[in-house]
């Protein structure tokens, strides 16, 4: 296990292991994805009450959840970059933050998408949409003050204290703005509760999920990758490996 | 090794107590705040002066006024905390103070709560104390004026203890100003819901204590915390300069 945590920060570890990954996470989150979606979009039920209108959420969902969780895996990040010091933690970080938000804008703009068939109106100030678009805020920040850092160590550590002060604010944002002003219907997935839409339409969003979580997996080895030539452009494995253009 | 500890350990437990170093960390900020006056009041008329652009901008009817006065004195007390943050630990990162201050051998905790303290005294509290001469202007009714300044006496230490950690982790950055809004702007919402909250519910005649109960944990919590996340972003940028 700790042979294990400690070969995880080495990069060039890394860069092995994501090469030999990235194609099974691409290729697989492609098929689950499509799966979900083409299934989810064209053969699952209508909803008897929002019709056709419904089938959004076969692409909401998925972007929402990965919105959500990517914040919570960059804190996790986060304490492994403050408590470790670990370069990579911080390389993930800075990797998917832009991730993050392009997802959190995703499910804000399919979201408003839904809303007009469903609510007559592209934007209303409820509370998952604030909180939702609160979010978005927080990821700028982030990407802002990684950017806004020169030295890389600091700028390491300064984006884990502020993440970690994001997280700790999220429950706090989400209930206060939830108290506010509620309109959205509640959460389409618990852990803790069986779904109440039946399984021919939960299935497909279960597999458009895990697709999405494949795909973004892909896309944060692809950037930390790209990230990692960047930082140890001056290490000989790394400039061997331009060299051979990588075989 | 307990030996070797002990050695190490006996030089920082001597010099004054922590309560000591704190009373001279808040005297020493207000002093130097009240050798440069204007830096005091600056933000107390950025206060003054974004209440009046709502009723020329908006509307001058005593009925928008009284809807939205709570709602514009909170969001002109936000900017203005926002604006005075820049302060906080510039002009000691400027001239080395803050170095000392890190060097010290209490917890850096404790005397950035005390320095955070001295900051709401001369930033939060005026705006306090204004704001029932704003709300009068907005036309607000004379129980609302008082939950209003309540809810800014509990709400706008947590702003400067939340502001706090912004303010450390921008130190020393070129374009630190408008960045710190960024980062901070976010983590006030819940502030400012519950602050307007607690008047809009003491205007339609429902009990506060609720409310004020949990604006006061929003405090506790900020107290405990913020100085914590403070002092970490204050080493940070320290290291980096």
């Amino acid at each position: 296990m700790w042979q294990f945590f400690h070969k995880l920060g080495s990069p060039k570890w890394f860069y092995g292991i994501a090469t030999r990954l990235m194609p099974w996470l691409l290729v697989g989150g492609i098929a689950l994805l499509l799966a979900g979606v083409v299934w989810g979009l064209a053969f699952a039920p209508k909803d008897y009450l929002q019709g056709n209108s419904y089938r959004i959420i076969f692409i909401h969902v998925p972007t929402a959840f990965l919105a959500q969780s990517i914040y919570i895996m960059m804190a996790v990040a986060a304490v492994v970059t403050l408590v470790w010091r670990m370069k990579l933690a911080d390389l993930f970080v800075r990797s998917v933050a832009p991730v993050g938000a392009v997802l959190t804008f995703l499910a804000l703009f399919t979201g408003a998408v839904w809303g007009k068939p469903t609510w007559g109106t592209w934007w209303i100030w409820d509370a998952r949409l604030t909180s939702m678009l609160i979010l978005l805020f927080l990821y700028f920040g982030v990407i802002a003050l990684a950017a806004a850092i020169a030295d890389e160590k600091s700028s390491a550590r300064a984006v884990a204290v502020l993440v970690l002060v994001g997280v700790v604010n999220i429950p706090i944002i989400k209930y206060s703005v939830e108290w506010w002003n509620t309109l959205h219907q509640p959460a389409t997935f618990k852990l803790t509760e069986r779904p109440t839409m039946p399984a021919e339409m939960w299935v497909p969003l279960l597999l458009a999920v895990l697709g999405l979580y494949l795909i973004f997996g892909w896309l944060a080895c692809l950037r930390m990758q790209t990230g990692i030539l960047v930082r140890e452009k001056r290490t000989r494995w790394v400039q061997e490996l331009v060299r051979t253009g990588g075989h | 090794m307990p030996t070797d500890s002990s050695v190490r350990v006996r030089p920082l437990t001597a010099g004054p107590g922590v309560m000591a170093a704190m009373v001279a960390v808040v005297r020493r900020d207000l002093q130097a705040s009240f050798r440069q006056r204007q830096d005091l009041l600056n933000p107390l008329l950025f206060f003054i002066m974004v209440v009046t652009l709502f009723p020329l901008g908006v509307s001058p009817e005593v009925s928008f006024l009284q809807q939205a006065g709570t709602g514009i004195l909170w969001v002109a007390a936000l900017l203005a905390t926002l604006l005075s943050l820049d302060h906080l630990y510039r002009h000691d990162f400027d001239d080395g103070t803050l170095e000392q201050l890190m060097l010290q051998p209490q917890p850096l905790y404790l005397l950035i709560l005390a320095k955070v303290l001295a900051h709401w005294l001369v930033t939060g509290l005026p705006l306090v104390l204004l704001a029932p001469l704003l709300g009068v202007m907005v036309h607000l009714e004379g129980n609302s004026i008082g939950i209003l300044c309540l809810t800014l006496l509990i709400g706008t230490p947590v702003l400067s203890l939340i502001g706090s950690i912004g303010a450390a982790l921008t130190l020393g950055l070129r374009s630190g100003g408008v960045l710190l809004s960024l980062l901070i702007i976010p983590l006030y919402i819940p502030v400012l819901i519950f602050g307007t909250g607690t008047v809009a519910a003491a205007a339609e005649g429902a009990p506060v204590s609720a409310y004020i109960a949990l604006m006061g944990a929003f405090l506790v919590l900020a107290l405990t915390l913020a100085p914590f996340a403070s002092a970490a972003a204050l080493r940070i940028s320290m290291s980096n300069s």
